[in-house]
């Protein structure tokens, strides 16, 4: 049987901007048809922006890599189309369970928040995901949408221009030219985008590699996460074991920094590491197995000029806390709305700005955590080595301890607090739904509350009639009015708080732009101005 | 403002001295330096206070000849 991964999925194909006389100019094109770049392509199309993404390879990515995929995640995917097939897909886990040296010191149930649409995460092949959007992207083309996806065509050279970019495209027919308005470096860590740029990619902190192998399991084995700080199969290492659809589990076996990757990876030496891993009498086929290794570090500045980086492009973490693709959704949420306003006009150049900011801080936000993860599996020193085995001693007996224990943070999206796009906080509202926050779901009269905020600037009137569509500053704005009796407990928990009404602006990317306790349109308008990066004069 | 106790606050210090060095008897470096972490961690939980561990943990280290 073909493997998903195997089966070209957007073969190259002649097109006409190689046959034209001069380079065929372009609003947005994207380099790099992983999950952030066909994320990116299809939030512009489905804003009727013309896009093409480039990809010098014509398959999903081999192997699961990246697994695990967070309920902000799928939050985005939903509003891209796409999230039903992840969730049906995905497995969804609670129970996990946490080993040190020989022996289990305890188990946990992730117990999550009620009151969302979605799970905390789902644990989904990477290629699945990108099929998905591939799939996504499919349908938006028979529905008439301007988006293009060329398998094999390698960007090879680039020039950057005041207001453009001049790309040299390599595909089996030869080279041909091509301009875009803007760019989009979704390439990954390895960003050939921006090494051509000759920009840096700085502040390496660690450095690690790992085995990862796909294993499929012959018996039953339970739905659980797995991880292992220095096991006997695996001394002074860490490992982790995650089930994943089609009966497929994902092994992560720490292997540390100076490792023979080569050797690491034949068959002969992983199979019998596994099954001291898995205990005798498991059996299991190897499906994949790959070593790769992790940096925690970010590009300084993630736009220059009309050349933008998103996902691992501009920023790497380890991977402990799925920080890597779940930010990078949450990079091009950010910078989806920002492009179309600022191409249709609605909004100066200046509001793409505001992209720096708020993903830098993210991404600062990620490496902090990541960092912390990374400290906590290895030890850099004696004394950290010897409490980081007195917590996990102590959590065999105490709970208290467990939460010490660091084999990865939940990716939870980051809070723009001191964002400039942040308008006015009313008192007395709950901090958690403070500007320039994610959005929390809720249930919502019969839906969910995310389903109906989001995509344009929404307005969310709680306990105060708004209307339902009214357009200001030129911008279309979506009015979301919950009545009094339509409050949930979790509604009022995430939202009131002890108030009884409040009027909400939504950013299109559903975070908190500002709040208010009465309907006020002067200030609905200067704060609208604000998130639209004009400033609060209007 | 958080104050932390820095006065004498122990009712029976030598008896306290005595079980401290009565607890790491027999243990070899390692362990002791095991059971040492152990019980900062136990007593960090039995804290609580964020603030307080905070000028605990700067206290302690203004005896540090690094510091």
């Amino acid at each position: 049987m073909t493997k998903l991964f195997e089966a070209p999925l957007y073969p190259y194909k002649r097109c006409a901007d190689q046959d034209a006389g001069k380079p065929a100019r372009h609003p947005v094109i994207i380099v790099g048809a992983g999950p952030v770049g066909l994320a990116m392509a299809i939030d512009l199309a489905q804003a009727d922006i013309p896009v093409v993404v480039l990809d010098d390879n014509d398959k999903v990515s081999s192997g699961s890599r990246a697994i695990c995929f967070s309920k902000r995640t799928l939050e985005i995917l939903d509003r891209l189309g796409c999230a039903d097939e992840l969730v049906r897909k995905g497995v969804v886990w609670n129970v996990g369970k946490v080993f040190f040296g020989d022996r289990q010191v305890y188990e946990f149930n992730l117990l999550p928040e009620e009151g969302h649409k979605h799970p905390a995460f789902i644990n989904l092949q990477q290629y699945y995901c990108e099929l998905y959007l591939v799939e996504r992207i499919r349908a938006l083309q028979v529905a008439g949408k301007p988006v293009e996806l060329r398998g094999g065509n390698k960007v090879v050279g680039l020039d950057r221009k005041v207001d453009h970019t001049a790309l040299t495209v390599r595909t089996v027919d030869g080279d041909y030219d091509l301009e875009a308005d803007w760019l989009i470096a979704c390439d990954g860590a390895g960003s050939p985008t921006r090494k051509m740029l000759g920009l840096e990619f700085e502040g390496r902190v660690f450095e690690d590699n790992f085995l990862i192998a796909d294993v499929v399991m012959k018996a039953d084995f339970p739905t659980e996460r797995w991880f292992w700080f220095d096991p006997p199969f695996n001394p002074d290492q860490s490992a982790l074991l995650h089930k994943q659809p089609d009966g497929v589990w994902r092994i992560d076996l720490q292997l540390g920094w100076h490792v023979d990757r080569d050797e690491e990876k034949k068959p002969e030496n992983v199979i019998p590491r596994l099954k001291e891993m898995l205990g005798e009498g498991v059996e299991f086929d190897l499906e994949w197995v790959s070593v790769y290794s992790f940096q925690c570090c970010r590009m300084e500045k993630f736009r220059h000029g009309r050349v933008i980086f998103a996902g691992d492009s501009a920023h790497q973490v380890s991977p402990f806390g799925a920080r890597g693709a779940n930010s990078g959704f949450q990079d091009i949420d950010n910078l989806g709305w920002k492009l179309k306003l600022a191409l249709s006009g609605n909004a100066p150049e200046a509001l793409i700005e505001s992209y720096d900011f708020e993903r830098e801080t993210a991404a600062d936000e990620n490496i902090l955590q990541s960092s912390r993860s990374t400290d906590f599996i290895t030890p850099k020193s004696e004394i950290s080595r010897i409490f980081r085995d007195a917590v996990l001693d102590l959590s065999e007996r105490h709970a208290f301890a467990r939460p010490m224990v660091n084999s990865g943070r939940l990716s939870v999206p980051c809070t723009y607090d001191g964002s400039p796009l942040n308008g006015p906080d009313a008192q007395g509202l709950p901090a958690r739904t403070r500007p320039g926050s994610p959005p929390v779901d809720a249930p919502a009269g019969r839906s969910w509350l995310l389903e109906g905020a989001g995509g344009d600037f929404t307005l969310l009137g709680l306990g105060i009639e708004v209307p339902a569509r009214s357009e200001l500053l030129g911008v279309p704005l979506k009015g979301l009015t919950i009545q009094h009796e339509d409050i949930g407990p979790e509604l009022r928990a995430r939202y009131l708080g002890e108030a009884e009404e409040a009027v909400y602006l939504i950013r299109p990317d559903q975070h908190v732009a500002a709040r208010w306790r009465s309907l006020d349109w002067t200030a609905i308008t200067a704060a609208l101005s604000i998130a639209l990066g004009k400033g609060g004069e209007i | 403002m958080t104050d932390i106790i820095t006065s004498p606050n122990l009712k029976e210090p030598d008896t306290f001295y005595a079980d401290l060095l009565t607890a790491h008897e027999g243990l070899s470096k390692a362990e002791s330096d095991a059971y040492n972490a152990r019980l900062i961690l136990l007593m960090a939980n039995q804290i609580g206070d964020h603030a307080v561990l905070r000028k605990l943990l700067d206290e302690a280290r203004m005896m540090s000849t690094g510091a």
